[in-house]
């Protein structure tokens, strides 16, 4: 039987629980409505002269359609988009960050996290010399899990800031005020969007990554590193 | 029947399936460029996050919290002209004629003449006006509390809404908490100038904790009611409260 072989001992498995699962792909969902309802309503008034996004790459309907509807080039559709798809960005980072904390993940798999092996680890991806090991992450990959909690994070700062200049006036104010609110707002979006492009990109590299989110496990044979790779 | 074959490696029959998720999700990225939001459920499902949305948004109202105001050197001259239409199709109202109805849930509903209005309390208050769009501006408005008027004229202030009719078929709605907020005004003057005609004449609503959307311009009838007037904007799509 060959998955009685699959162990600890000749393998490198990747688990994820359920509740990762869900909160992961929530989150994936969440943040495509996001970025495409927010491209959407960036293009009415860009930030950068002359720069909108591709029609096609953007939520918010058909825009012949929604100018006899709405008299809008789908702004209202895209802010309909945008004010739904933040509570199930909420509510599926929430659980993600609940989890992660309270079981332990966070600390067992995206810590310690040194600026000494991250750049170590940097290196040697820019070198093609870092092995991924299935389950367990490099000081890079640490860094930019981190990195997108915490986008993701102050994405729900300085959204909240623009949407609420006056209720909450001080957040408005630790963000340099409204205009200045709305460049970070999309700074944060690009730095995700950075994100999204590399992670994808190495999940298509290690497509296992990817059965292990959808079904909950993957595994690998545990390479003997340095003959693999001069096979390889 | 039994077969004695040992099953089939996990994860080696779950890649058909995958890769049908994977496929899913690539449609559904395709999909957002076209026509999912054209779509009845969806429709619906953004009508009742909006409702939800205005909860939200009255509970975070403050009744007494201010907008921010800004120096004097802060405000702008020229100030954005932003409606559906071209500036100089805007309505020309004049002053000997115009004429402020009242009705619904208001005990004296004697029209107001803009003689009248101009004689009421007035202040001046430098606020920023933030678009839906994400364009703001900051700006000085001069013109009376909306509450004094609704006092004045013995409107029900337990009623749920004030709407407004306004002369260029514009039509908005608000709750009474932000009707009775001290910024909220009607606006005679900007940048101390009595508005000219694209800007609103004879006034304007102007409510710095809301949307500028939800600052009717040529306002000509104004009334109180306990059923949601909804309003222009907002049957497009847009969310009603709108609040800042």
């Amino acid at each position: 039987m060959k998955s009685a072989k699959i162990s600890a001992a000749t393998h490198d498995i990747q688990e994820h629980p359920l509740l990762v699962r869900i909160a992961h792909w929530s989150q994936a969902l969440a943040i495509i409505i996001m970025v495409g309802s927010g491209w959407r309503i960036y293009n009415s008034v860009p930030i950068i002269d002359n720069f909108r996004f591709p029609q096609w790459a953007t939520l918010g309907g058909d825009p012949p359609i929604s100018k006899i509807a709405h008299m809008d080039p789908g702004v209202a559709n895209a802010l309909n988009w945008h004010f739904s798809g933040m509570w199930l960005l909420l509510a599926s980072y929430l659980l993600f960050m609940a989890h992660g904390l309270i079981s332990g993940h966070f600390r067992r798999d995206l810590l310690p996290l040194h600026p000494r092996g991250l750049i170590r680890d940097f290196i040697d991806a820019l070198t093609f010399r870092l092995s991924h090991r299935l389950g367990e992450y490099n000081h890079v990959q640490r860094a930019a899990y981190w990195g997108v909690l915490f986008a993701v994070l102050m994405m729900f700062a300085s959204g909240l800031a623009i949407w609420k200049p006056v209720q909450l006036s001080w957040l408005t104010w630790l963000f340099g005020g409204y205009p200045t609110a709305r460049v970070v707002h999309f700074i944060f979006m690009s730095a995700i969007c950075l994100f999204i492009i590399v992670h994808v990109t190495l999940v298509a590299l290690v497509p296992k990554t990817l059965v292990a989110m959808v079904l909950g496990r993957a595994a690998d044979p545990i390479h003997t590193t340095e003959t693999q790779h001069a096979g390889e | 029947m039994q077969v004695n074959e040992p099953p089939k490696p996990k994860f080696d029959i779950d890649r058909r399936k995958l890769l049908r998720s994977g496929l899913s999700l690539g449609a559904l990225t395709f999909l957002t460029g076209c026509d999912i939001s054209d779509n009845d459920t969806v429709q619906s499902m953004f009508a009742v996050v909006s409702q939800w949305n205005n909860f939200v948004q009255s509970e975070l109202f403050g009744a007494a919290r201010l907008a921010p105001e800004y120096p004097e050197s802060m405000a702008v001259k020229d100030f954005r002209y932003n409606a559906w239409y071209h500036a100089d199709q805007a309505p020309l109202l004049n002053a000997a004629d115009y004429k402020l109805e009242l009705s619904g849930l208001i005990d004296t509903k004697k029209p107001w003449s803009v003689s009248d209005l101009y004689a009421l309390p007035q202040k001046s208050q430098i606020t920023r006006h933030v678009c839906v769009e994400g364009w703001s501006m900051i700006g000085k408005w001069t013109g009376t509390p909306l509450s004094e008027l609704l006092k004045r004229v013995g409107a029900d202030t337990t009623a749920k809404y004030v709407g407004f009719v306004c002369a260029d078929g514009y039509y908005e709605s608000i709750d009474m908490a932000t009707a009775l907020h001290p910024q909220t005004i009607m606006a005679y003057q900007l940048s101390d100038q009595i508005l000219p005609a694209k800007y609103g004449f004879p006034f304007k609503i102007r409510i710095p904790t809301k949307l500028g959307f939800k600052n009717p311009k040529f306002v000509t009838a104004l009334y109180v009611t306990n059923r949601n007037p909804g309003g222009f904007w907002v049957d497009r799509g847009y969310n009603w409260f709108s609040g800042i």
